[in-house]
Parts: C-alpha cells; sequence; structure tokens
C-alpha cells in the first residue's frame, strides 16, 4: 500500500515537479506563542465552510426552490429521506457557528493587530468574506419558505429599500419584484448556491493566497523577542536560555513547521467541531415551523437570525424622527458609513500611539456593543 | 534572523517496525476507519431517495367509449407509466406498454403504417405488440381492453 502510493507520487513528481509545489507548505512555519491558539479560528471558520458546500450539495439533491414545493421538499428531507435530520442540522448548526467563527477571526486579528502592514488586503478581503458569509446566512434563511423567515425577509429587504437613491432599485432585485413571492425564493436560491459561493471562492483565494504569501502575523509585542530569541538559538543557544532566565522572555517564541505540526493539530481542533456538530445536530434539531402565508399576520416575536439581531435592536431603538431625516434612515445611514470605515480600519493604523489606541478602542466598543445588543434583543419583547 | 523550526518530535527518530509504534499506528489506523465510516455512511443512506409511496395499477380508465375514432390512439397514464390504446380500423381496441423494450422511449401509433414505432431508434413493433424491425429486444407488454359503462378499461394481464 505504502509501496504503491510511493510510487504514484514518484510518477507524478517525475512530471509534475512535485516537490516545487509542496515547497512553500514545507518551509511554511506557526509562530508559537501564549496567543497561538487564536490562530485555529480562520481554519476553524475555513472548516464549517467546508461543512457547509458539502451538506449543502447533500440538500440540493431534495430541495425544489419554488413556493409551493420548498417547505414540502424541506419537510420530506427532515422526515422521510435517511439522515435528511442530520445534513440538514449540520447545515444550519455549521452555517451559525461559522459566522462565529469569523466574527471571532475577525477580532482576534484586529486585538493581535495582525491587520497591520503589510496586511491591510488580508484584513479587506477577510471583510469581505464575512459578508459574503451574512449574505448566505440571510438568502438561506428564506429557503425552507417558513413563516418566521418570510417574514424576517421582508423586514430586511424593505431595510435595503429605505437606502437612498438605490433603496428602491436594489429591493426590487433582491425581491424579484415589489413583493417577497415566489419569485424571491428563486432569487434568493439562485444567489445562495451559485453567486454567493462563486464570489466566495474567489476571495477565499485572495485571503489564503495572501496568508501564504505573506506568513502569519506576530503580534507586535513579542515580535523583536522572537526575532532575538529564534537568532541567539541558532548561534549562542547558552546567550538564548539566559535571557529567558534573566530577561522575562517567554521561551515559546518560537516557530512550528506549518506541516505537519500545526496541520495535525488543526485537524484534531477540525475533528472536535465535526463530533460537536453533530451532537447539536442531533440534540438540538433545526425547527422548520409553519409554512409561509403572505395572508397571514407576522407572527409574535419575530426576530432576525442572531447575527443580524444587534442592528435589528439598534433600528428599533433609534425614534421615527431624527431632526429632518427618518430614524431608520438615519440608522442605516450610520451601519453603512461603520461598515466603510470597518474595512479600511488598517489604512488607520499608523506606528504612533494615538492611532492604535483609537482602533482598539473602536474595536472593544464594536464588540462591546454588538454584544450588548444581541443580548438587549433577546431580553427585549 | 530566521527562527528556528520545531523539531519534527519522535516520528523520525523511532523506527517504524517498533511494536509499540505498530499498536499505535493500527489504533489510530482504526479510528480514522471508523471515523470516515460514520462519516460516509450517513451520506450513502441520504443520496438514495427513499421510497415513495407508488401504486402499482392494475386497471385504469384509459379513454371515454366515443373519444377514440377508428384509426386513433392515445397514450394514457398507467400508474406512473405511459401506456398506448389504439383504436384500429376495424373498430376493435389494443392496449400496450407504451414503453419500448429498447432504452425507454415512448412509442407511437402509426395508421399509415399500420404498425406501432419508436422514435427514438426506428424499432417497430405490428399491431400485437411484437418486435418486427429495429432494435427492440421484445415485444410490448400487451394488456387486456373492455368496454364497461361507456369507459375503456385497460387491464394488466393476468400471469397464468
Amino acid at each position: 500500500m505504502r509501496k504503491l502510493a510511493a510510487r504514484l507520487y514518484d510518477w507524478l513528481d517525475a512530471r509534475l515537479d512535485l516537490a516545487d509545489l509542496t515547497a512553500p507548505l514545507r518551509h511554511k512555519t506557526v509562530p508559537v506563542h501564549y496567543f497561538s491558539y487564536w490562530y485555529y479560528l480562520g481554519g476553524m471558520t475555513l472548516f464549517l465552510f467546508f461543512v457547509q458546500v458539502v451538506t449543502g450539495i447533500l440538500l440540493l439533491l431534495y430541495y425544489r426552490p419554488t413556493a409551493n414545493e420548498a417547505f414540502e421538499s424541506v419537510q420530506f428531507i427532515m422526515t422521510r429521506v435517511r439522515f435528511g435530520w442530520l445534513i440538514r442540522g449540520l447545515h444550519a448548526w455549521s452555517a451559525n457557528l461559522m459566522i462565529l467563527c469569523a466574527f471571532a477571526h475577525m477580532f482576534s486579528v484586529l486585538f493581535l493587530r495582525a491587520y497591520r502592514k503589510p496586511r491591510e488586503l488580508t484584513w479587506v478581503s477577510g471583510c469581505v468574506l464575512l459578508f459574503l458569509a451574512l449574505g448566505f446566512g440571510f438568502s438561506g434563511y428564506l429557503l425552507p419558505w417558513n413563516e418566521l423567515a418570510f417574514f424576517a425577509t421582508k423586514v430586511g429587504t424593505d431595510i435595503v429599500g429605505q437606502v437612498p437613491a438605490v433603496g428602491h432599485w436594489l429591493m426590487v432585485f433582491l425581491r424579484g419584484g415589489e413583493e417577497v413571492t415566489g419569485a424571491t425564493l428563486t432569487r434568493f436560491f439562485g444567489f445562495h448556491v451559485a453567486v454567493l459561493p462563486a464570489i466566495t471562492v474567489l476571495f477565499l483565494g485572495i485571503h489564503l493566497a495572501l496568508i501564504q504569501r505573506q506568513g502569519i502575523s506576530v503580534p507586535p509585542g513579542l515580535e523583536p523577542a522572537m526575532h532575538v530569541l529564534a537568532y541567539l538559538r541558532k548561534h549562542d543557544p547558552a546567550a538564548a536560555e539566559m535571557l529567558i532566565k534573566t530577561a522575562g522572555v517567554q521561551p515559546e517564541t518560537r516557530e512550528m513547521p506549518f506541516f505537519p505540526n500545526f496541520f495535525l493539530r488543526e485537524l484534531m481542533a477540525w475533528y472536535i467541531a465535526l463530533g460537536l456538530l453533530g451532537v447539536l445536530a442531533a440534540l438540538a434539531p433545526w425547527e422548520l415551523g409553519a409554512k409561509a402565508d403572505a395572508f397571514a399576520p407576522a407572527p409574535a416575536g419575530i426576530k432576525p437570525e442572531w447575527y443580524f439581531l444587534w442592528m435589528f435592536q439598534t433600528l428599533k431603538l433609534i425614534p421615527g424622527k431624527l431632526g429632518p431625516i427618518d430614524g431608520e434612515l438615519a440608522g442605516i445611514l450610520a451601519f453603512s458609513a461603520a461598515g466603510v470605515l470597518w474595512v479600511l480600519l488598517p489604512f488607520f493604523d499608523r506606528d504612533k500611539g494615538r492611532a492604535q489606541r483609537l482602533i482598539k478602542g473602536a474595536g472593544i466598543f464594536a464588540l462591546a456593543y454588538i454584544v450588548a445588543m444581541t443580548a438587549y434583543g433577546y431580553i427585549a419583547k | 534572523m530566521n527562527p528556528v523550526p520545531e523539531s519534527a518530535g519522535p516520528s523520525e527518530a523511532a523506527s517504524p517496525a517498533t511494536p509499540r509504534r505498530r499498536l499505535l499506528g493500527m489504533l489510530l489506523g482504526s479510528s480514522l476507519a471508523a471515523s470516515l465510516a460514520s462519516i460516509l455512511y450517513p451520506i450513502l443512506k441520504f443520496v438514495q431517495p427513499p421510497a415513495t409511496g407508488e401504486l402499482e395499477v392494475d386497471s385504469v380508465a384509459a379513454a371515454g367509449g366515443d373519444e377514440l375514432a377508428p384509426g386513433m390512439s392515445k397514450i394514457f397514464r398507467f400508474g406512473s407509466r405511459p401506456g398506448l390504446l389504439v383504436r384500429l380500423p376495424d373498430g376493435s381496441y389494443r392496449g400496450f406498454n407504451a414503453t419500448c423494450t429498447h432504452l425507454n422511449c415512448t412509442v407511437q401509433y402509426r395508421g399509415g403504417e399500420q404498425d406501432i414505432w419508436c422514435a427514438c431508434h426506428n424499432g417497430i413493433y405490428d399491431l400485437r405488440g411484437r418486435n418486427v424491425s429495429g432494435p427492440p429486444p421484445r415485444p410490448l407488454e400487451e394488456y387486456d381492453v373492455h368496454e364497461r359503462g361507456g369507459e375503456i378499461v385497460v387491464a394488466r394481464r393476468q400471469k397464468a
């Protein structure tokens, strides 16, 4: 078996020069220090994305994207198809955990200042990927065509309609008409399984290529020590020991090869995540609810998915009129402006204390705001 | 200035032939195989569609009593498959399974040629359903046709 694999490798190597291709993988290293665990979050997000791709393709085998059949086809998947409950449960849970991981990854990058020069574009592409993930969540939420999703989509697309100038056009584009109907479902299905995946693959490629090219960031506070220690370890190990003992330098400031050391650790984390997903899908099944009915009143306590809740809650709190403009509109404009600033954050980072403190403050504020508003959204009736 | 990579650990030091290492390798391999099986099994089951409650039909009202003039034909639903009802020029009826025995196309009655023809690969059956020309390997299944209460009823032949 092993011999066969080796011969196959040699055969391919003779034709494709694999050694050349795998060289970057062999030279790639991951810094080891006491913040290292945060490095797993990006890979974890990627893993959950893989789970989404696989379970999504499986769901496509039975799902039917029309207003008459969507709900029934999901019901069919949940009740008749063997392991259908598991596949849909995995898809729903993994989607939510993926967005959670992406948010956590983003904030860890922010607080470890990994976005700083030369990695501004990695941050920007990551922000785009997060927006795409939110788009996946929003479009996928409608697909079972149940009551909650129907009204959430009505509200969500209506908010888009408030944007000045292009708002109405955008809303009609999203809904496939003036109202949320079967046409909206068909469209969202197209976005969810074709448009968004294609764009995501592109930006994921850019994001990963940038990381591969630039290597993994080391938190700025640790950078000098890591370089000095690495140099000493190579040329004067005794001095390195001295430095660790006397100057309080963390002995952990070193690197491990990406392959196989980091890769296997990451694989272990993925394995645990898969187990967790299975447990969640089995013990906390994703509900289907009641079929959407355009002529039924909105059910009480309607809320969007948790990752939109903080925005939803904010819009609820803004008074109807803010001076001359609509409160709703003011909120949307504020969120849009904040979003743009957020994407451009690395470009404000100068090697001066003030700008850095400002960014750190903005990060802490954003995190606290999102957590607080989400909690408030759940408590508020 | 290049940091020193961590050494790859003891894996290179120990020979793969060490019994303890072999045992560990076996344990790890079988756990991996079990994990893989527990992932693949649900997927394999999922992709097989569950049996839908398809009703086996034994007889069906294929047409009204005066629907077909002599020399006409129609395709009717026999359960989930198409059937072919032919009214011959002499006014009698014949019923067939309309699925060609070659590659599952649906056949048609040709009044001019007085035969049953499959357009896909030019298969020809006579008006008894016997395969007389072209690629079909077997005759068409013929059904019993009765007139009952102003309807033409087609029934599967009981196997003797």
